[in-house]
């Protein structure tokens, strides 16, 4: 067992089912919030490509550092842009990279996870030690390799956090794999002469559905945080695309004169991450009902 | 136990070497000359193959990985593109200043989880509970920086109690060092004591559902006298995982933390060698960092075998 494995265990999960109640699905208050929160956020990306209050990349020396107003909701930061405006097409960047990253870990983790989930113990093995280097390398460490490299792009963020969540996919969908292979469908498919490219397309997969679907939420949030955190460095999106990290980090020189300019990227990134979150959580409750019972 | 012992080691001794591979191949095929960076555009022909020559430049790259690899064993990190310095002094200076913060910052989070997430489980009914778990679910939203930076609104921008950056070493001035340390070490606290107070209270709960304290509890003790008395030692197994392993992440989390602070850890000397193209001296730090995040994993598979007699069954 290594220390990702280990720490896979120790993950907080729902309560055990206390045997009371049969498999019952419960919508819990997490999948609800959850739900509403990334609604909201994804509302916002998408509100953004029709109507703007203003030009969010407009800078406008006339009206610089205004409070928020009837024309400037959330004010406007050093350069007279509209912090509003910022906000709502942040949304866009932030889901960008998040759809992409987590897009590029699953596909290419969900394979990676079967395989080794269906492939002898020994390549099985060999996969995850593997795995196990890949995670040496966490988000950030990767994307400061990168941009070193190849210079500041959002291509790199997306890139450098869908390597580095390509083991937790690889992982998960190994360990639930295992399981569905030693069941006794899977046996007497074996029996009946099926290949392993059937049982694992046909029985496998569709049983570890539950798991990418929740993992993905989870890695959502995780790349809103990594993709937040590169913007804040100066190592993401690059100006002049709006983003939640690079406002904070603008924002960061002016906190004693205007500390809203940072309340309100700070408040639409804690809303991103705590939404994907309880998402995941309220969706691991709802689809696996050994979970449930979380009153 | 003995072999399982060679197996791991082995495996780390392996994986330390292809990541080695992965960061020196990551920085040979970077575009753009280290010398031509470092000299300027103007330099002369002679003076770009001259510094070729005086780094090695011109070596083959096995060759050159192999320099780097060998001077890294016997702790020689080589001299800086940039600056012509020995990095070796400059990384050791940099990582204690990192050091104390990561340090503190695991206190911090250790100091919260403990308490509150033992509380949540044993009340994990009541509405204390609960709210204590929306609280640490929120928690876990905020990312490090961006609790830096409200922290400084408050305690430094409001409040004026405290510094809003910089860095004093302890045996300068104490009583500055301790002020600056205070909010860099509490955002990453913070944030990683709500991660953790998750898993102290799944860890407890775990705990809660064993014979051994119910059997407590029907003696007669009380939920919390059950568990302080029977089951803390038992929880104390996976809390001692995931707070070594959280070392890791407060590593990595310190590189944003101490440019919001302008801490001068190895975060950021990290990225200013980034911004200068000191490239060896990316290189080493990043391959340093992944020495620590291996380490302790391989740490903690060891802890593990010698905490838990029944791991020590399972993986012969």
């Amino acid at each position: 067992m290594s220390s990702q494995e280990l720490l896979a265990a120790a993950q907080p999960q729902g309560e055990p089912h206390t045997g009371v109640g049969g498999a019952r699905r419960a919508i819990g208050p997490s999948l609800v919030v959850g739900a509403v929160l990334v609604v909201l956020v994804v509302a916002m990306a998408l509100v953004s490509f029709v109507w703007v209050p203003h030009d969010p990349t407009l800078v406008d020396a006339t009206h610089r550092l205004e409070k928020p107003n009837g024309s400037y909701w959330f004010g406007t930061d050093k350069f007279g842009r509209d912090v509003f405006s910022q906000v709502l097409v942040g949304a866009r960047t932030t889901l960008f990279v998040g759809f992409v990253s987590v897009g590029v870990a699953a596909v290419i983790g969900v394979p990676l996870g079967l395989v080794a989930a269906v492939a002898p113990r020994w390549l099985g093995d060999t996969l995850m030690r593997v795995n196990d280097i890949v995670l040496a390398f966490p988000a950030l460490l990767l994307a400061i390799m990168l941009t070193a490299a190849f210079g500041q792009s959002t291509f790199v963020a997306m890139v450098a956090i869908g390597v580095a969540t390509i083991p937790s996919f690889a992982r998960l969908i190994r360990s639930g794999g295992l399981q569905v292979m030693g069941t006794e469908y899977v046996l007497a498919a074996r029996v009946a002469g099926r290949r392993t490219t059937a049982i694992s397309l046909r029985h496998v997969l569709p049983n570890v559905g539950n798991l990418v679907i929740v993992q993905s939420s989870v890695s959502f949030a995780i790349a809103v945080l990594a993709e937040a955190a590169l913007s804040f460095l100066g190592f993401g999106t690059p100006p002049p695309t709006p983003s939640w990290g690079r406002m904070l980090q603008e924002s960061q020189e002016l906190l004693f004169l205007a500390p809203r300019l940072a309340i309100f990227p700070g408040v639409a990134i804690a809303v991103a991450v705590l939404g994907f979150n309880l998402l995941g959580d309220g969706l691991r409750d709802y689809l696996d009902p050994r979970l449930e019972d979380r009153q | 136990m003995a072999l399982r012992l060679l197996i791991r080691t082995a495996v780390l001794l392996v994986s330390l070497a292809v990541s080695s591979v992965v960061v020196f191949a990551f920085m040979a095929v970077l575009p753009g000359d280290p010398a031509r960076v470092a000299l300027g555009v103007n330099a002369s022909p002679a003076a770009v193959a001259e510094m070729h020559h005086r780094f090695g430049l011109d070596r083959p790259l096995p060759q050159q990985y192999l320099g780097w690899v060998g001077g890294l064993l016997r702790l020689d990190f080589g001299t800086s593109y940039v600056s012509n310095a020995p990095i070796g002094p400059q990384i050791s200076d940099r990582f204690q200043v990192t050091l104390w913060l990561v340090v503190t910052a695991m206190v911090v989070a250790a100091v919260i989880a403990l308490p509150l997430g033992t509380v949540m489980a044993v009340r994990h009914r009541r509405l204390s509970g609960l709210l204590l778990s929306a609280a640490s679910q929120v928690g876990v939203s905020v990312p490090a920086f961006l609790a830096g930076i409200l922290l400084i609104t408050v305690f430094a921008v409001r409040l004026g109690w405290l510094p809003s950056n910089g860095w004093t070493p302890p045996a300068q001035d104490p009583a500055m060092f301790l002020k600056q340390l205070v909010l860099p070490a509490l955002s990453l606290g913070l944030v990683q004591g709500a991660v953790l107070t998750r898993y102290v209270r799944s860890a407890v709960l775990d705990v809660m559902r064993e014979d051994y304290v119910r059997t407590a509890r029907a003696k007669g003790l009380r939920p919390m006298q059950a568990l302080l008395s029977h089951g803390m030692r038992n929880a104390a197994v996976p809390v001692v995982t995931v707070l070594a392993l959280q070392l890791v992440t407060l590593l990595i989390g310190a590189i944003v933390v101490e440019r919001v602070f302008v801490v001068p850890g190895l975060g950021s000397l990290l990225l200013d060698s980034v911004s200068n193209r000191d490239l060896i001296l990316v290189q080493d730090v990043v391959m340093l960092l992944v020495l620590a995040v291996l380490v302790v994993n391989f740490l903690v598979d060891l802890l593990y075998l010698v905490i838990d007699p029944r791991m020590r069954v399972a993986a012969r």
